[in-house]
């Protein structure tokens, strides 16, 4: 069965050695003999055969031209249905396409399916999918662990070599966070690279299109194919898209790398300390100066994070009110009835908390208190960043506290579930790009993440870190 | 304790989603935990900084005032519960 990374499948591709047909039959083989991890909400083989049928009638040049790709099941797509993993949007027919979807299409690539994820995003293991459990491809026997989220299926859909690459969206770590526990390259964007246009909302001022590959070369060809300017997402960025991967350069000599102090949090394992040190030691050999620094209200970002994105979450979530699409309950004695049994019956547990909590925090007498302290704190953030950044050129942490946990072991705590976005969440709140490569594995063979972050639309000197790191460790 | 019984089933009543005492029950007791955890934001000196409501710089480009139409009401409809005559239904309100 043909396995390789995306760039050789390019180029193999063009040089006729496999054919779109052949290709592609092989990846269905597979999705086929991995059913049981449940990486799919949609999959319908004649709807991948039937866009093989017509590619091969196409003749023009598409950059990636009958190239399989999984597509989270948040974005909305035409030709697939979508969900949200929620029962709310149970049988929802988009139609229109999103933004990123679009773009994939028109450069040639296939859609395989529709992944799995925490219900609308809201989750660190893909547990909360009103659909089941995505099971992690690195999983043992009778030993299932988490995939990681809110991206679980995508992540998965990538380490089980489903797919040639996978978009996911990323709020507080839900690319970076799965990547890592599922040993595959995520990478979200500067907030604003990727139009957010047909991406089911879940916290609008932090929700943001990636990238899930097998590796660093294969991310930076995807990023480009989904990142541009669109006038129906007003906080689109209107920036140049540098050709990433031609522009790829693994020479970090002269450099600067920030590493800072306040991610070395009591309780870290040490294997986890160890491969942040190992990265740093791999960085000063390419010749790049370590810089400390310091990002003193990093403690700060979960607990801010945690009151606007429940805020932003209840305020977009009023739209599913059970009388433009999907579910709607039975028990419809008066329209406050169906609104409150459509919502109690079609939303999740954890969706339910958020928004709720969101409700409360930006309730009269609560506001201030809560809602315009956080969006406070979070200024006080971003202008850590900014500083730090005056200094160096990247940053490098580890990408989360932990390796793939087992399923469902933390899901009765909520702030012990939130905690695993504790490296990933304070990039978010800056708007800043970040990375997550497998480096290093922990004492049960399991993959650990390093997670690189930049300054606003420096994608590249992301994509330059990332590869050299990728490079050396190989 | 920040949220009581009354607190959550005002919360619910905003929210248009409906608890049972179980569920009430439940959603007390997790409430409080996440308010208490968030409560170490007042830890931090705030003053004079202004509140960051959206990190992207970039100011709003303006486009062409041009129309377009890309859904038909008819296709948006398919997705509807109820619909009739050309409108979304929904449980009568007026008497």
């Amino acid at each position: 069965m043909y396995k390789s990374s995306l760039k050789q499948t390019l180029k193999d591709l063009d040089t006729k050695k496999i054919s779109i047909r052949e290709l592609n039959q092989d990846y269905l083989n597979r999705i086929k003999e991995n059913e049981n991890l449940n990486v799919f909400i949609h999959f319908s083989e004649d709807n991948v055969l039937k866009q093989i049928d017509n590619l091969e009638n196409d003749n023009s040049a598409k950059k990636l031209k009958g190239i399989p790709i999984a597509i989270k099941d948040l974005f909305c797509t035409k030709s697939m249905p979508t969900t949200a993993a929620s029962k709310i949007l149970e049988n929802f027919n988009p139609t229109y396409e999103s933004f990123v979807t679009q773009k994939l299409l028109d450069e040639g690539s296939i859609f395989v399916g529709k992944t799995n994820l925490d219900e609308f995003a809201m989750g660190s293991a893909t547990n909360t999918s009103f659909f089941g459990n995505t099971i992690n491809p690195l999983s043992k026997e009778n030993e299932p662990l988490a995939p990681g989220g809110s991206s679980g299926g995508s992540a998965a859909a990538v380490a089980a070599d489903l797919c040639l690459g996978a978009t996911g969206t990323d709020t507080g770590g839900s690319i970076r966070q799965p990547a890592s526990f599922c040993g595959v390259v995520g990478i979200k964007p500067t907030y604003g690279l990727c139009s957010r246009w047909g991406i089911a909302a879940f916290a609008s001022s932090l929700d943001q299109a990636g990238i899930f590959s097998h590796n660093v070369e294969d991310a930076s060809i995807l990023l480009q194919s989904i990142a541009g300017f669109d006038q129906r997402d007003s906080t689109s960025a209107k920036v140049d898209i540098p050709n990433y991967f031609e522009n790829l350069d693994d020479d970090l000599n002269g450099k600067t790398v920030g590493i800072p102090k306040e991610y070395s949090i009591d309780g870290t394992p040490m294997e986890i300390s160890q491969i942040w040190e190992d990265a740093i030691k791999v960085l000063e050999k390419k010749g790049v100066k370590i810089k400390n620094i310091s990002l003193p209200h990093s403690k700060y970002a979960l607990p801010t994070y945690y009151i606007i994105a429940p805020a932003e979450a209840s305020s977009n979530l009023a739209r599913y009110d059970g009388v433009k699409y999907g579910f709607r309950s039975d028990e419809i004695d008066s329209l406050d009835e169906m609104y409150e049994n459509t919502r109690a019956q079609g939303f999740g547990r954890e969706v339910k908390r958020r928004i709720l909590i969101g409700t409360y925090v930006l309730s009269a007498g609560y506001y201030d208190a809560y809602y315009l302290k956080a969006q406070k704190v979070r200024k006080l953030i971003a202008d850590d960043f900014n500083k730090a950044f005056k200094e160096c050129d990247f940053i490098v942490t580890p990408t989360a506290p932990s390796a793939a946990f087992p399923l469902n072991e933390k899901q009765n705590d909520p702030i012990k579930m939130y905690l695993n976005d504790v490296f990933t969440v304070p990039a978010s709140l800056a708007g800043l790009p970040g990375i997550s490569i497998p480096f290093g594995k922990d004492k049960n063979n399991l993959p650990l993440g390093i997670q690189i972050l930049g300054k606003h639309f420096d994608e590249q000197q992301v994509f330059n870190a990332a590869v050299s790191l990728e490079r050396s460790y190989e | 304790m920040k949220i009581d019984k009354n607190t959550i089933n005002k919360i619910a009543r905003l929210s248009r989603i409906k608890l049972d005492d179980k569920e009430s029950e439940d959603y007390i007791k997790d409430l409080n935990s996440i308010l208490d955890w968030v409560e170490q934001l007042n830890e931090v000196n705030t003053e004079n900084v202004e509140p960051l409501s959206n990190i992207s710089s970039s100011i709003l480009p303006k486009r062409e005032d041009l129309s377009n139409d890309s859904n038909s009401s008819e296709e948006i409809l398919e997705n509807a519960p109820d619909k009739l005559e050309g409108f979304f239904a929904v449980p009568k309100v007026v008497e």
